[in-house]
């Protein structure tokens, strides 16, 4: 590579830098204030995306940057004060399970304004041409925005450094008790940082359309990316995200330019990891002020009598429904029975570990690809290749838990996100083993499974089974020792537990059943596709979870069958589900936050 | 049981904060480790429950060296300890939290199906019932009392029948009266079992009503050790405590 080519990917990654850094430092600092992880500062960058395609037309492309920054800021304020207020108190995964509730409203709002198709930005005026370098060209609008993301840092760091806000904001960051205690009216700090967040990701979204088309899967992509630079940056840290920022932004610039581009997809993720790894608290970040205790008023997870009954009256009635349901309620609810193994398992760790993961879709999509691939291209019978299902993913958990298991809350979540962004993007560029974007078909088992009924039966079995196995071992020793780590991590140790060991090894069985139900997964669609392991799958697993309640044992399964049961409802009967979903999620979680679960089973003391 | 601590050392970054600390603690002593804030107190005693690795220097207990070793495996060698603020598991009942101590200190915790809740019930009620708590075994502990949490917590610690018993600053955060029936519930604990008991205390009274032996540390080093009446009128700790005036 010559010295000009050098210098133009050197261009082309502070381009990107730019945009990342705009969509990633409002995040950091919605996070540094509020510690809410907000899952839908990619709705709102879309949001400016599609605003600004919207705006500059009609008012030209210049003046919409700032209009479409405004707006976005008032739609910020707006989901504070609406939503993220009345739950300052609650636990951080209602929190995220609300701002998710956020992202599918987010994502139907703009099909229904602007319609499923993607939206080409104009070219902006007065800076469509292109410098020359060496025997490249630089587009102008790209040198843009290289001085645009430095600019807005240091404009950033001056209003931080400077004005009475940015002192507040400062304090609450490094220690939100403290900022509390003094007197400072935190409601007023959240919101406005709710808006400048929400203006940041919105004017990153506005500049990013001369670069690219406004379209709906870019929330989560963007999402996906800003977790990424604010994770390696460490959380609320301003010049971190912008370091971090550069680092992606150049990285991913060179993996084009030494034609790695198949590893573009998943090599943010790999930085993530490696940091991650080597500095747990990203590269600028620094370590909580306080830890904070994990503990959960989970009453012991012990099914009280009522849950037995309500558990035993459903069993029986799924046992004995192929007898009187038609084929398409049968493929419905061999879906419920493998996804409730998935939301079982997730519970596992979430409940039980106190360990968040965000990407625990990658174990099931690992033994969904194992058991299609084993089936279709090795021939393996369908038993065999589904028994090898759960221990490719107990193989890929061990791995993955081994690295994860001294992390802690947000870190951890985003880790095991950054593990399962570099799964999806094996599976989804692998053409020849995982058949690509395209995925596998034709995934039928043969002989006595191949009969829809008898593979509902077959796939209830060894859910239900599972998912008693898991019952019982949380309420083993090793189930207590589990919880005992997760309480107070000083105690275990001192009577005697090996809290690391504890912690991996329930990562791992958690990825082992969640593999398990990836292969009953993939023979009952008869197909595999990369959307199984994608960030949509693990996030629907949370919210299965937690929609059933976190605190039963009986509230995953029941999550992950209504959350089923509404998806296939409303898919097939509502236009926009999403929505319909995410307004119920949010309904549910401001009104009932116990779950629905709660409603069945005891009170928390 | 002999818990032998040689020479000491630990700093950060310039600052010496253990400079050659030496003792011994025998079976059937409850020894108290006094000093001044700063005086390196905090240092010696995570050197020796573990959380601390020293820079140099030797714990060896019965001979062995367990200088650096993590806390789980002191606690298996037969070290117990509690903490400043109680530390016990928040989400299990107060019988629970003895079973799975019991549970792990043997070894049990590898079982996946067996039920944890029908586990050593006998022996866990024996074990509430020395420290007192017998009656609320069913509570939730998070519900406790700070006084019967500190009860409960030094039961997870005599759990697993330990030689020497590591409390930091055990009567903190309690009222008066409570100090001393916490007290008065260790020494008749400790007696029973002869289990050698080193704490670290700012309660004078708890210290002088308590100790057997009492150790005093001054800028990193150990400048008295002896029985509560000679360390009263050692000449050298009350210059520390009450200024050379």
């Amino acid at each position: 590579m010559s010295a000009s080519a050098v210098l133009l990917q050197f261009l082309n990654g502070l381009a990107g830098a730019s945009s990342l850094f705009l969509l990633a430092s409002g995040l950091s600092l919605i996070f540094g204030v509020t510690r809410v992880v907000n899952f839908a500062h990619g709705s709102l960058y879309m949001l400016g995306m599609y605003l600004a395609v919207f705006l500059a037309p009609r008012i030209g492309f210049w003046p919409a940057l700032p209009v479409t920054a405004l707006a976005l800021a008032f739609v910020g304020a707006a989901a504070e004060l609406v939503v993220l207020r009345r739950l300052r108190h609650a636990p951080e995964l209602l929190q995220l399970l609300a701002t998710f509730a956020l992202v599918l409203l987010a994502r139907d709002f703009a099909l229904w304004t602007w319609g499923p198709e993607d939206m080409l930005g104009p070219r902006p005026p007065g800076l469509s041409g292109a410098f020359e370098v060496g025997n490249g060209r630089f587009p102008e609008y790209d040198a843009f925005l290289c001085l645009l993301g430095p600019s807005v840092f240091v404009a950033l760091t001056l209003v931080l450094r400077r004005t009475r806000w940015g002192v507040l904001v400062r304090a609450a960051t490094e220690d939100r008790e403290m900022t509390g205690a003094l007197g400072v009216n935190e409601r007023w700090l959240f919101t406005g940082v709710f808006a400048v967040g929400a203006a940041l990701a919105g004017l990153g979204g506005a500049t990013a359309i001369p670069r690219e088309p406004a379209s709906l899967g870019v929330d989560l992509a963007a999402i996906a990316d800003a977790f990424v630079v604010v994770v390696v940056g460490g959380l609320g840290s301003i010049p971190g995200a912008f370091l971090a920022a550069l680092v992606v932004g150049e990285v991913k610039a060179f993996c084009i330019a030494l034609g790695l581009e198949r590893l573009v997809l998943g090599v943010e993720f790999i930085v993530m990891a490696i940091v991650l790894v080597g500095r747990p608290w990203g590269l600028l970040g620094r370590p909580p002020a306080r830890a904070v205790p994990r503990r959960m008023d989970d009453a012991g997870f012990a099914l009280d009598g009522r849950e037995r009954l309500l558990a035993s009256v459903a069993a029986a009635l799924l046992l004995l429904a192929p007898l009187v349901a038609s084929e398409y309620s049968m493929v419905l609810l061999t879906e419920i029975a493998v996804l409730a193994l998935f939301a079982a398992s997730l519970h596992l760790l979430l409940g039980p570990g106190g360990m968040v993961s965000f990407g625990h879709a990658a174990y099931f999509g690992i033994g969904a690809y194992a058991a299609g691939i084993l089936l279709l291209k090795e021939g393996w019978p369908a038993w065999a290749a589904l028994a090898a299902a759960p221990a490719a993913s107990f193989a890929a958990a061990m791995i993955a838990g081994a690295l994860c298991a001294r992390l802690s809350d947000v870190y951890l979540a985003m880790l095991t996100l950054a593990l399962a962004q570099i799964a999806w993007s094996i599976a989804y560029q692998w053409d020849s083993l995982t058949g690509g974007s395209n995925g596998l078909i034709g995934l039928w088992p043969k002989g006595a499974l191949a009969d829809v009924h008898a593979y509902y039966s077959a796939a209830l079995a060894l859910a239900g089974g599972a998912i008693l196995f898991i019952w019982r071992a949380v309420g083993s020793p090793f189930g207590f020792a589990l919880r005992a780590s997760r309480d107070s991590q000083a105690r275990a140790e001192t009577v005697g537990i090996d809290v690391r060991a504890t912690q991996w090894i329930a990562f791992s069985a958690a990825g082992l059943f969640a593999g398990l139900a990836g292969g009953l997964y993939a023979f009952s669609k008869g197909s595999i596709s990369p959307e199984s392991l994608d960030v949509t799958r693990s996030v629907d697993g949370l919210v299965m979870v937690l929609l059933g309640g976190v605190q039963s044992l009986l509230g995953p399964p029941v999550g992950a069958a209504l959350l089923t049961w509404l998806q296939d409802m409303l898919a097939r009967e509502v236009p926009y589900w999403r929505a319909a979903i995410g307004a119920t999620v949010l309904a549910l979680v401001l009104l009932l936050p116990q779950g629905v679960a709660g409603l069945v089973g005891r009170r928390p003391q | 049981m002999k818990l032998e601590v040689r020479e000491l050392r630990k700093s950060y970054g310039a600052f010496a904060a253990l400079r050659g600390v030496s003792f011994e603690v025998r079976s059937g002593e409850r020894v108290a480790m006094i000093g001044p804030n700063g005086a390196g107190k905090s240092t010696c005693f995570n050197v020796v429950n573990g959380q601390l690795r020293p820079d140099a220097g030797t714990v060896r207990l019965d001979d062995i060296d367990v200088s650096g070793r993590a806390p789980r495996h002191l606690a298996r060698l037969g070290i117990g300890r509690t903490f400043q603020t109680a530390e016990t598991f928040a989400s299990m009942s107060v019988r629970e939290n003895v079973q799975l101590a019991l549970l792990s200190h043997r070894g049990r915790c590898g079982s996946l199906v067996a039920n944890a809740r029908c586990a050593f019930v006998a022996e866990a009620q024996a074990l509430l019932e020395r420290v007192g708590l017998a009656a609320q075994a069913d509570r939730a502990s998070a519900s406790l009392a700070y006084a019967d949490l500190k009860r409960l917590e030094l039961a997870l610690a005599l759990a697993g029948e330990p030689k020497l018993l590591l409390m930091d600053e055990p009567t903190a955060g309690m009222a008066p009266q409570e100090r001393s029936e916490l007290m008065r519930l260790v020494v008749e604990l400790a007696e029973r079992d002869s289990t050698a008991v080193l704490f670290t205390e700012h309660d004078m009274d708890v210290v002088f009503g308590f100790a057997t032996r009492v150790l005093v540390l001054h800028a990193g080093a150990l400048i008295a050790s002896g029985t509560p009446e000679a360390v009263r009128a050692d000449p050298r700790v009350r210059e520390v405590y009450l200024g050379s005036a």
